[in-house]
C-alpha cells in the first residue's frame, strides 16, 4: 500500500494526526469531538447542505462547513468558539421553525439528533411568529413513511436510494422553503434495502410502519447482535421492550455491512418472539411427555445417549459453541442440517454486502465444524440410531421419517410436530436469548449477546450440551459461552487463535477463510 | 419587448452599437459590419497570447463578481490530456438586469464569435450558450445564429478553415433564477437539479461533467472581440477612473427613470449625470429616493452615496453598494423602501433552491417578516430580528443566494429605518403574537 501523507492540525486545542484527505468533523471524531452534523454521514457522499457542521479555521475568511473541508498542515481550528456556536445556534433555529415540535407523539423522540442538537446548543425559545408550513404524511410504500412538517431535508435520504441502492426513487421536490422529499412517479421504497433510510434519517421525517408507536426510545433495551436472517451476518443491534423483541437496526461494521442491513432481515425478527416455546424439560412417561427437572432430563438424556451411535440434526441458526458441543456429543456418527433459501438481493453501493440466498446465520459455522447441508435430514439415520434435533423445527417432516431411530433427543426451543416421540426434550433458548458466536460466509467470527430472557427453565445451548456431554463424562461443566468457544478453539484448527476478547465487536475471519480487504467506503464527494 | 433608443451622445456604444439594427442580425449583415474579424485573427494567434491579451485589457467578469477575464481563462491549463468547456452564462435572471437579453436579441453572431475566441483561448472544443428558459426571443435569435454560423463553417468541426473544431451550443434552461449560479448552471446543463455545488473543486478543476470548465457571461465574451481587434491598450483607456476598471459597460435601467433601457458608457462614469442625463431623470413630479445600482442582490443605494458614485467596480464598492450585474433598479419618492424590499426578499425566498437551511428557512422568514411590517403588523423587536436572521444568512451558505436576500433587507433597515419605523408603531398586533404574549 502506498506511504499515506500525515497531516498534523489542532483541534480544541489538542494535536490530532490523521491521514491527508480527513475532512475535519472526521479528525475530530479521533480527538474525541463530534461535530453537530445532519447532512454528513460517513456512509453517503457529502452534500455540505444543512450547515450545521460549521466550525472556525483560523486564518480562513468564512466559517468552514467541517464536513467538507479537508484538514491541512498546521491548521488550527476552534468548534466552540463564539462564532461557531453562533452560528450552529442559528441553523437549529432555522430548522426549528418550521418543525411542528411533535415530540410527544414522534416516534424519533429520545433518538432524535434534532432534539439532542438543539438541547446541546439551540436556543431555549424562538423568535419566529409565523403561521408554519404544512404538509400531510405520505405513505413511501415498502416499510416507510414520509412526515414532511420534520423534515430537514437533509438529503440523506436522497443519496442514499441515489448512491447506495443504485435505484432512484426519492427527489427533493420543489424549492424555497416549500421543498420537501418527494418520490419519482411509479417508484416506491420497495428496493430490498430501501428501509435505511429510516436509520438515516435524523429526525423523524421518515418512520418505519412496522415500529409505528411501538415504543418510546427510552423504553428499549438494546443488545449488540448478529441478523440471524442471512449468511451476511449483519451487526446489528437487537431492541426489546418489556422483554419482546420491537426492532432490529444495523451496527456499524465495515467489514461486514457498513452501516445498512436489508429489509428482510430488519423485519424478520417476529419468530424469535413466538410463544409456541417448550420452556420445561421433558422425559417420556409411557404414552406421554411429563415435565421434569434439569438433572432428571440431563440424566434421562445421557442414559438414552450413552454408548449409542448418535445421529445428529441441527439448525444451522446454532451458534458455533452449540454445533462444537453438538459434535462431541455425536460419538462417530453424523451431523446434518438444512437451510432454507431465497433470493439473493446485493446492495449495490457496498462491494459484498447482500440479502443471501441461504436464510440462516450460521450455514457457515455448521459446515466448518463438519455438518453436511442436505435436504434429506434423514439419510444417513440408521436402524437404531439414536437421534438428536438440535434447533431443526422439522417443518413439512412426517414423524415416520424418523422412525429408524431407536430413541430421539430434542434439544430445541419448540417440539417439532414430526418428534412427538421424543423421548427427552430439553429446552434450549433462542438465537436472541443467549450468547454465542456465529461464522458468516466469509468466514468471520462474530459474537451475538443476549437480548431478551428465554421463557421459562430454558437454558442456553451451550449450558445444556455442556451438562448433557459432563453427564455422559465427556467433558467438565462449561460456566460461559467464551469458554466452550476457548474449547473449540484449542481443538478446531479453522478457530485456532480465536477467542471472545480478541473477536470483539467486530468479528475475525476463521485462520482459513479468504482474505478480503476492509470494504471499499463509497466514493466520497460524487454526484 | 420594445425597440432601443437611440445611443445618448454621452454613451460609448461599442457592444451595444448595432441594436436597433435589423440587417446586424444576420449573418451577412454581420459580416458587413467587420463581424468574425477578431475570431479570424483569433484562430492564428497561439491560444495563450490571447489570453494575455485579454489580460492586458483588464476585463472583468460583467456577470456580477467582476472576477478579472484574463486571469479565470488562464486557470485552464492547456495539455492536461482533459476536454475542457467554455460555458457562456445567458441565464440573465438578476431582477432589474437585461442587457445580455438586448446583446443576444440584436447582436447573436457576436455572442457566437464570443464564445468561438473564449472556447479556442481556453483550449476547449465546446461551447455551450445556456440560456435563459424565459428568453424566447433571444433563444430564437441565437438559434438561428448558431445555425447559420454551422452553414458558413466559421463553427464546426473546421472553424473557418482553420482545421480546428468549435462547437457551441444553445441551451435553454427552465426559468429558475439560481440557474445562472455557475455550479448550478452546470449541473442544470448536465440535467441534474440545478442546485449550486460545493467549491472546491472551482468549475477551472472541475465543471461541467467533471472537466476543467470557464463560465464567462455574455458580455464579457462579447468584449472579447472588439479587444482582440483593437488592442489591450485601446480597451484599457477607456476608463474616466480606476485603472482596475476597463472598457466600457452595459447598465439596464428600470424603475422610476424618464427613459429607462439599456445603456453603454466607460467605467467611471458619474452615476449622478448617468441618471439625471443619459436617464431623464425622475418622472415628472417626484425625486429620487433610492437606487439599487447591480441587480437586486446589491446593497441599496441613497441618493447622496448614487450621486457621489462613479460607475466602476471600485466606485460602487465605495459607495455602499456594489457595480454587481449593472442591472439599476431606481426607486423614487413615491414608493415605500418597505414594500420594495418586501417585494425583492420574496423573489429571493421564491428562488432558494432549498439546498442550505439558513436560505431555504430564512428568506422564506425574512418575506414573513417583511411582508407583516408592510402590511402594519410589525413590532419592535422585529427589525433586530431582521438584521440578526440576516447575519446568519450571510457567508454560510453554498453559493450567495442567502446573502443576496439579506443584503437588501440590512442596507435597508440601516438605510431607511425611519421608513421601517413608521409602519410599525400603531400597527395591530399580529394575532399569532397576540395569543403567545
Amino acid at each position: 500500500m502506498p506511504e499515506t501523507k500525515m497531516v498534523n492540525l489542532t483541534i480544541e486545542g489538542r494535536p490530532v494526526t490523521v491521514p491527508d484527505g480527513t475532512t475535519i468533523l472526521e479528525a475530530a471524531k479521533t480527538a474525541g469531538i463530534l461535530i453537530p452534523h445532519y447532512c454528513y454521514h460517513p456512509g453517503l457522499p457529502v452534500a455540505g447542505v444543512c450547515r450545521m457542521c460549521l466550525v472556525e479555521v483560523e486564518k480562513a475568511p468564512k466559517l468552514a462547513p467541517s464536513c467538507a473541508t479537508t484538514v491541512a498542515e498546521g491548521q488550527v481550528v476552534h468548534i466552540y468558539s463564539d462564532k461557531s456556536l453562533d452560528a450552529r445556534k442559528g441553523v437549529l433555529e432555522m430548522l426549528l421553525i418550521n418543525h411542528p415540535l411533535d415530540c410527544p407523539i414522534c416516534d424519533q423522540s429520545g433518538e432524535c439528533e434534532l432534539q439532542d442538537y438543539t438541547y446541546q446548543e439551540g436556543r431555549a425559545d424562538s423568535r419566529y411568529r409565523e403561521p408554519k408550513r404544512f404538509n400531510p404524511a405520505e405513505d413511501f410504500g415498502g416499510d416507510v413513511i414520509y412526515v414532511p412538517n420534520r423534515c430537514i431535508l437533509c438529503t440523506r435520504c436522497v443519496r442514499f436510494m441515489d448512491d447506495v441502492a443504485h435505484e432512484p426513487t426519492l427527489n427533493v421536490s420543489e424549492r424555497g422553503d416549500r421543498a420537501l422529499i418527494g418520490k419519482f412517479e411509479g417508484r416506491d421504497m420497495t428496493h430490498p434495502w430501501a428501509a435505511n433510510v429510516i436509520d438515516l434519517c435524523p429526525v423523524g421525517a421518515l418512520l418505519s410502519k412496522d415500529f409505528l408507536n411501538k415504543a418510546r426510545a427510552w423504553e428499549l433495551d438494546r443488545a449488540s447482535s448478529i441478523c440471524p436472517n442471512c449468511t451476511q451476518g449483519c451487526n446489528v443491534i437487537m431492541e426489546t421492550r418489556e422483554n419482546q423483541l420491537v426492532r432490529m437496526r444495523p451496527r456499524p461494521n465495515e467489514e461486514v455491512n457498513a452501516f445498512f442491513m436489508c429489509d428482510y432481515g430488519r423485519l424478520n425478527y417476529r419468530w424469535m418472539n413466538e410463544k409456541n416455546r417448550v420452556e420445561l424439560p421433558m422425559v417420556r412417561r409411557g404414552d406421554a411427555l411429563a415435565s421434569t427437572s434439569w438433572e432428571a432430563a440431563i440424566t434421562a438424556a445421557a442414559r438414552v445417549l450413552n454408548g449409542k451411535s448418535v445421529s445428529v440434526v441441527a439448525s444451522p441458526m446454532l451458534s458455533n459453541e452449540a454445533l462444537f458441543l453438538l459434535t462431541q456429543l455425536m460419538q462417530g456418527g453424523s451431523g446434518v442440517f438444512r437451510v432454507t433459501e431465497g433470493e439473493e438481493a446485493p446492495l449495490p453501493g457496498v462491494p459484498d454486502l447482500a440479502l443471501r440466498r441461504e436464510r440462516a446465520a450460521n450455514v457457515h459455522g455448521a459446515e466448518a465444524l463438519g455438518f453436511k447441508k442436505t435436504n434429506d435430514l434423514f439419510g444417513s439415520l440408521k436402524q437404531g440410531d439414536v437421534l438428536v434435533v438440535a434447533g431443526e423445527d422439522l417443518a413439512g417432516i412426517d414423524a415416520s421419517a424418523l422412525s429408524r431411530a431407536s430413541d430421539v433427543v430434542v434439544i430445541s426451543s419448540v417440539l417439532p410436530e414430526a418428534a412427538k416421540n421424543a423421548s427427552v426434550v430439553l429446552p434450549i433458548a433462542n438465537f436472541s436469548e443467549e450468547e454465542g458466536t456465529v461464522t458468516n460466509l466469509r468466514g468471520r467470527v462474530q459474537r451475538f449477546t443476549q437480548a431478551k430472557q428465554a421463557p421459562g427453565e430454558s437454558r442456553p445451548s451451550w449450558l445444556v450440551l455442556g451438562d448433557l456431554l459432563g453427564a455422559l463424562g465427556k467433558q467438565s461443566n462449561f460456566f460461559l459461552p467464551s469458554e466452550v468457544f476457548a474449547q473449540l478453539a484449542t481443538s478446531n484448527k479453522s478457530f485456532a487463535g480465536l477467542s471472545y476478547d480478541t473477536i470483539g465487536f467486530k468479528g475475525l475471519p476463521l485462520a482459513d477463510a479468504p482474505k478480503s480487504g476492509p470494504k471499499t467506503p463509497i466514493a466520497v464527494g460524487a454526484a | 419587448m420594445g425597440y432601443p433608443h437611440h445611443p445618448h451622445q454621452r454613451e460609448t456604444p461599442i457592444l451595444s452599437q448595432y441594436f436597433g439594427d435589423q440587417e446586424a442580425r444576420t449573418l451577412d449583415g454581420w459580416k458587413k459590419r467587420g463581424g468574425y474579424k477578431a475570431l479570424e485573427k483569433a484562430l492564428g494567434m497561439p491560444p495563450g497570447d490571447i489570453v494575455n491579451v485579454v489580460k492586458e485589457s483588464g476585463l472583468r467578469g460583467r456577470g456580477g463578481a467582476g472576477f478579472p477575464t484574463g486571469m479565470k481563462w488562464s486557470f485552464m491549463k492547456p495539455g492536461d490530456g482533459k476536454p475542457h468547456y467554455l460555458c457562456c452564462n445567458a441565464d440573465e435572471s438578476e431582477p432589474g438586469t437585461f442587457k445580455d437579453r438586448e446583446l443576444m436579441r440584436w447582436t447573436p453572431h457576436a455572442l457566437v464569435e464570443g464564445c468561438a475566441i473564449g472556447a479556442y483561448a481556453i483550449g476547449a472544443e465546446t461551447a455551450y450558450i445556456y440560456i435563459r428558459g424565459e428568453f424566447t426571443e433571444p433563444l430564437y435569435w441565437m438559434d438561428k445564429a448558431v445555425k447559420e454560423a454551422y452553414a458558413a463553417g466559421i463553427i464546426g468541426k473546421n472553424a473557418m478553415g482553420t482545421g480546428k473544431r468549435i462547437d457551441v451550443h444553445v441551451h435553454k434552461g427552465a426559468g429558475a433564477y439560481i440557474c445562472g449560479e455557475e455550479t448550478a448552471l452546470m449541473n442544470s446543463l448536465e440535467g441534474r437539479r440545478g442546485n449550486p455545488r460545493i467549491k472546491p473543486p472551482f468549475p477551472a478543476v472541475s465543471g461541467v461533467f467533471g472537466m476543467p470548465t470557464t463560465i464567462n457571461n455574455v458580455e464579457t465574451l462579447i468584449a472579447s472581440a472588439p479587444i482582440l481587434l483593437n488592442g489591450a491598450d485601446w480597451y484599457k483607456k477607456m476608463s474616466l477612473s480606476s485603472p482596475k476598471s476597463t472598457g466600457t459597460k452595459l447598465f439596464s435601467v428600470c424603475g422610476n427613470v424618464q427613459r429607462p433601457g439599456t445603456y453603454e458608457v466607460t467605467m467611471g462614469f458619474p452615476f449622478k449625470e448617468f441618471l439625471y442625463d443619459l436617464c431623464g431623470g425622475p418622472p415628472h413630479g417626484r425625486k429620487f429616493k433610492a437606487v439599487i445600482p447591480g441587480g437586486a442582490s446589491v446593497p441599496i443605494q441613497t441618493m447622496e452615496e448614487a450621486e457621489a458614485t462613479l460607475m466602476d467596480y471600485e466606485g460602487f464598492v465605495a459607495q455602499g453598494s456594489m457595480l454587481g450585474s449593472g442591472g439599476v433598479i431606481v426607486i423614487d419618492d413615491a414608493q415605500s423602501m418597505v414594500s420594495v424590499i418586501a417585494r425583492i426578499a420574496r423573489f429571493f425566498a421564491h428562488e432558494s433552491c432549498s439546498q442550505c437551511t439558513q436560505c431555504r428557512e430564512g428568506t422564506a422568514w425574512t418575506t414573513k417578516i417583511m411582508e407583516r411590517i408592510r402590511d402594519g403588523q410589525g413590532t419592535s423587536e422585529d427589525l433586530d430580528t431582521l438584521l440578526d436572521i440576516g447575519e446568519q444568512m450571510t457567508g454560510k451558505t453554498i453559493c450567495v443566494l442567502s446573502d443576496s436576500c439579506a443584503v437588501p433587507v440590512a442596507s435597508g433597515i440601516k438605510k431607511f429605518r425611519a421608513e421601517f419605523e413608521a409602519l410599525i408603531p400603531g400597527g395591530r398586533v399580529h394575532p399569532v403574537i397576540a395569543a403567545v404574549a
